[in-house]
């Protein structure tokens, strides 16, 4: 079969928002596994910087199995100069945990977009998802999370929470949660939103003696902390919001 | 040291201060009164620059430098300190971490070398015990959670902080209980009574003004200076009220 029949097109859900003519020639039915065992604890991180090690697509699917009372954590920065997606299918055994925080970052006219599909598949299981986005010129955005809680996951508590920061007029951001859920002591929390810099503040830091890029600086990364408050290692932390915030002060 | 002649200026095509002359010389604590709406924070945003304050007349120098052409991170690095009638709440930025990029920030502009970690920390928690601000307040995020009355005193636990040459503080006495109303005004004296300094204190009551004691009040209204005198002018406010104050300067208007 020709490669280009096979491509998704933005009719299917899952690709609603995304950049799908960047998808020729790439490996669409190739998935990364991670398994882990019961009780283990695993903690990856994706960084796609802005620079030469990133290629024009940035397609990354993750196929995750989450065993009885393990963790998985998963965090990425999404700040490449092209189309970058991170899709994630999580399934998640008894009393297993998943935390996922997210930052998107960028300009130009393409996409960064986090594709997640949670599924709760026994009793017992948490997970919480944190997204930050901050954009400018013509630059999206996208959050798609699906939740799958099956009819005998009770006592499922999942999570979902998605803010987008606009600096520009031009760009844009897209949250979209799907909630499918098919047992009945259950908690699913979503929330999302989007914004702009506050004013006012930028206007206190100023009096301060801010200058309207450090000020920025410091208001960027008092809104993506959030995505990154569950990564517990102060190095990998500093190291993925340094990321962000450069690529904020290169090309603003 | 600061100089407003002839001030107008306008919010969204709306005139709100109309013609406002004054004049502050160094060592100086002028104190401004009026009533509400008269124009009293707009005078201190148009100082401080404020985004949306159109000065459509008039020049304001401050130590011989046009203050009206300069940013307003660049009137702060110069030594202009505007206290908030509303303190605004930074979620996610600690008071220590915003207040000692904002000191090196203007340090910078001026040449001077930044302060370290640690001689930035002893200079905050000193300010803060100046104005008995617990010094765990410190590691908060801006004012998020302060009552009304830890804002005020966070904001000259600020103004400490920064050392201002001049400051305009706008109504830093509401909100607080009269404890607090002498430490803060006590505050003011030891941070800014000098004689290379000055202050432009705005406020409604007599109360600050028993604590901080002004060499003149002005009373402010509608956009303009319409009254200046010595202290015993906001004594003569607090017992008759602006209407019977100010009649005669209206009825000559
Ligand atoms: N953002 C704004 N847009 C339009 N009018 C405003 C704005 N802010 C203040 N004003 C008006 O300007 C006048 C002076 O307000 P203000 O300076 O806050 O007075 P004061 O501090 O003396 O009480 C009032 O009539 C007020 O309604
Ligand atoms: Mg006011």
């Amino acid at each position: 079969m020709p490669e280009a029949a096979e491509l998704p097109t933005r009719r299917e859900e899952a690709w609603r928002y995304s950049a799908v003519e960047r998808l020729q020639g790439e490996a669409l039915d190739r998935w990364r596994t991670i398994d882990i065992a019961a009780g283990e604890s695993v903690r990856e991180t994706l960084v796609i910087a802005d620079g030469d090690g990133s290629r024009p697509t940035e397609l990354h699917r993750w196929r995750v199995t989450i065993g009885e009372g393990a963790t998985c954590e998963l965090f990425a920065v999404l700040a490449s100069a092209e189309y970058a997606r991170l899709e994630i299918e999580v399934t998640l055994k008894r009393g297993a945990h998943f935390e996922f925080g997210g930052i998107t970052v960028g300009g130009r006219d393409t996409v960064r977009e986090f594709v997640t599909r949670t599924i709760h598949a026994e009793p017992e299981a948490t997970s919480n998802q944190t997204v930050r986005s901050v954009h400018w010129g013509h630059g999206t955005g996208n959050f798609l999370g699906n939740i799958d809680v099956v009819r005998d996951a009770q006592k499922t508590d999942a999570a979902q929470d998605f803010k987008g920061l606009l600096l520009e007029k031009g760009a844009s951001v897209n949250a979209v949660p799907q909630l499918e859920i098919f047992a009945d002591d259950v908690k699913c929390a979503h929330g999302a939103s989007v914004g702009q810099l506050d004013e006012t503040a930028r206007f206190y830091m100023a009096a301060r003696g801010l200058s309207p890029e450090l000020a920025r600086r410091l208001l960027v990364q008092a809104f993506l902390g959030d995505a990154l408050v569950g990564l517990e290692d102060d190095a990998q932390r500093e190291e993925l919001m340094q990321v962000a915030l450069d690529k904020v002060d290169r090309y603003l | 040291m600061l100089k407003i002649d002839n001030l107008h200026a306008e919010i969204d095509g709306k005139t709100i201060l109309n013609g406002l002359s004054l004049t502050v010389p160094a060592g100086e604590v002028h104190a401004i009164m009026g009533p509400n709406g008269a124009g009293k924070s707009t005078l201190a945003y148009v100082l401080g620059g404020r985004p949306g304050y159109e000065v459509t007349q008039g020049s304001v120098e401050f130590n011989g430098i046009d203050l009206l052409d300069m940013e307003p991170h660049e009137r702060a690095a110069a030594g202009l300190f505007l206290g908030f009638q509303y303190p605004v709440e930074i979620p996610g930025v600690s008071n220590l971490q915003f207040l000692r990029e904002a000191l090196n920030s203007q340090r910078k502009a001026r040449g001077e070398e930044p302060l370290t970690g640690g001689e930035f920390l002893k200079l905050a928690k000193d300010k803060a015990a100046l104005l008995k601000l617990d010094p765990d307040m410190l590691k908060r995020h801006v004012n998020v959670g302060f009552s009304g009355g830890e804002k005020k005193r966070a904001e000259m636990v600020q103004m400490g902080i920064l050392n201002p040459r001049f400051a305009v503080l706008d109504e830093t006495d509401s909100g607080l209980d009269i404890d607090a109303l002498r430490v803060v005004g006590e505050g003011i004296n030891a941070i800014m009574r000098a004689p290379d300094k000055g202050v432009l204190l705005i406020t409604h009551y007599q109360r600050l003004l028993e604590v901080v004691k002004p060499d003149r009040v002005s009373i402010l209204s509608r956009g303009r200076i319409v009254k200046t005198g010595g202290p015993e002018l906001a004594v003569e406010l607090e017992n008759e009220g602006y209407d019977a104050v100010m009649a005669p300067e209206t009825a000559n208007a």
